[in-house]
């Protein structure tokens, strides 16, 4: 069933984007992730353009992001405390990123930059992660018997302006956690993601949360992150298509609470070895597609409306 | 350009009337709808073209979209990643190109044709506008052929003539296809009719492309109030998102 979607100027299959919505919900769910590093890649690839699929995607987050905060909300897993210093990072990075994405547009690079991104962040991540976990799945076996957790020392805590963070049970700068958020922001407003990818592991490894509030903190400050970039996008570059937006939606806010109930039923050192898999598969599609040679080396840019 | 489309339509009745060479045949023609309204379930359209001559001969219909600006890109190999490099703009060339003809015609190439009867002056015109500033020829060519090439993959150029059906010896008749992604706009559409070899007659009227109903409204909103729309589109989706994360709750 064709639907055609008034700014991406193009008719699509509206089943097809509710199985995507619902799909990729369902990942998101499970990982506490906000699966827009899945659904921005898949969205160009069946031919929406690149601007609308970033900026619609970001406006579907918004929904899936506050679907899923409820959840966790309900179960007390939310540090607001903290999701708010992320969230003063993260509006000043997205501001940043919807400038310089209209900058790009104008050069032609914008396409370039996106696909950049996605290789360095997903490959940089996914291998972290891939190995830690395969690291401390590997100990567990030795040793029979999971390993306490140890309160590491690092430069992070050396820095000022510390802040207490009940929740988190953290008492840290709080430059580190800003940083965080307007990287993400950042990538927000470049990449049509949430940003759950990078700031969930950068919340367990370099700020030391406990995992149990990870995913909600993570959550609260994408949704509002992803509010702000869908606003920016909307008012300067008019990308966010809403019907667009409406139906991926409505399969992901579908999926995100599937799959948040099974989020539970695996161990999460082979939780984490699959969302790295499943990141690196990604990564290994866009790095291939930037080395092979394209089947036109020429492309046309209609510059805009 | 809702206006300049209406004001457009009103003036078809006039504009049917063929700009006769002297002794030239007579032509007459008309489309089966003149507006091609994009609406919410709009998958493309195909609109009839039919008409009649008055003696034998071929009948060429050329169907050209609103003229805009586009720039084509090239890449190249950097540092082992294909990244775009070079760039030429096209100035003022049509959106949409669609070239059908009769007979034997049909067989040709679109260029071919418009260079035999010298007609189709917008398409064969297509250049890059740094050709005027004395750039290698072969480079502009690869330029040219890369733009209707790139066209092409998009449906909107045609990368073969269509044919045009001739019922007895006079009457005539062709499908012109506009896909999903038509542009809007003005159209026009020209009919030649060709005899001893060449352009005998010829009449030409405007075709309208214009968004219609929700999809209309959505695009009008998010173009006329931006803030408001960025802030509806939030809205929208919050509430959804906090339906959904209510309603299962309670499942």
């Amino acid at each position: 069933m064709q639907i055609y979607l008034p700014i991406a100027e193009t008719s699509v299959d509206m089943l097809m984007l509710l199985a995507l919505g619902t799909g990729v919900g369902f990942l998101s769910g499970l990982f506490g992730v906000g699966g827009g590093f899945l659904m921005t890649p898949l969205l160009i690839f069946i031919g929406i353009p690149p601007p609308v699929a970033v900026a619609s995607e970001a406006n579907s987050l918004v929904a899936s992001s506050m679907s899923g905060i409820l959840a966790h909300w309900r179960r007390g897993a939310v540090d607001f405390r903290m999701g708010t210093v992320l969230l003063v990072g993260g509006v000043a990075g997205s501001a940043a990123g919807v400038s310089l994405f209209k900058a790009l547009s104008g050069v032609g690079q914008i396409d370039l930059v996106i696909s950049l991104s996605y290789l360095v962040f997903l490959g940089a991540i996914g291998g972290l992660m891939l190995f830690e976990s395969v690291r401390t799945t590997v100990r567990q076996r030795r040793t029979g018997r999971r390993r306490g957790k140890l309160h590491r020392h690092t430069w992070i805590h050396g820095l000022p302006l510390k802040m207490r963070f009940q929740k988190s049970r953290l008492y840290i700068s709080v430059i580190p956690p800003l940083a965080i958020g307007a990287v993400v922001g950042m990538l927000s407003a470049i990449m049509g993601v949430g940003g759950g990818f990078i700031m969930v592991p950068a919340m367990i490894y370099l700020l030391g949360m406990p995992t149990a509030v990870v995913a909600g903190t993570s959550l609260f400050q994408i949704l509002f992150v992803t509010a702000n970039v869908t606003f920016l996008h909307a008012y300067e570059n008019q990308t966010v298509d809403v019907m667009l937006a409406l139906l991926l939606l409505l399969g992901s806010v579908v999926g995100v609470q599937f799959g948040s109930r099974y989020a539970g039923l695996l161990p999460s050192e082979h939780f984490r070895i699959l969302l790295a898999t499943l990141v690196l598969g990604v990564c290994a599609k866009l790095g291939y597609d930037l080395i092979a040679r394209p089947a036109d080396l020429f492309s046309l840019d209609l510059g805009g409306h | 350009m809702h206006v300049r489309g209406l004001f457009l339509l009103c003036l078809i009745g006039i504009s049917l009337v063929p700009a006769r060479p002297a002794g030239a045949a007579e032509l007459i023609a008309d489309i089966s709808q003149r507006l091609v309204a994009i609406t919410t379930g709009f998958t493309g359209a195909d609109v009839l073209l039919f008409g009649a001559t008055e003696g034998e001969g071929d009948v060429i219909v050329i169907v050209r979209g609103p003229e805009s600006d586009v720039v084509v890109r090239q890449k190249e190999r950097v540092a082992g990643i294909w990244v775009n490099a070079h760039r030429m703009t096209f100035l003022d060339v049509p959106a949409f190109y669609h070239v059908a003809g009769s007979g034997d015609l049909a067989a040709q190439r679109v260029e071919e044709i418009l260079a035999e009867y010298e007609i189709g002056a917008e398409y064969r015109n297509i250049q890059p506008a740094e050709a005027d500033e004395g750039i290698d020829p072969d480079t502009a060519a690869a330029f040219r052929e890369a733009f209707i090439r790139g066209k092409e993959r998009q449906g909107l150029y045609a990368a073969r003539t269509w044919p045009v059906t001739f019922i007895g010896s006079r009457l005539f008749r062709t499908t012109i296809r506009f896909p999903a992604n038509v542009p809007t706009g003005t159209y026009t559409v020209e009919v030649f009719s060709i005899s001893d070899g060449r352009v005998a007659s010829m009449l030409n009227t405007p075709l309208i492309v214009s968004r219609a109903g929700f999809g209309a409204a959505v695009y009008d909103f998010a173009y006329d109030y931006a803030a408001a729309y960025g802030l509806i589109a939030i809205l929208i989706a919050l509430m959804s998102g906090w339906m959904a994360g209510t309603l299962f709750r309670k499942v």
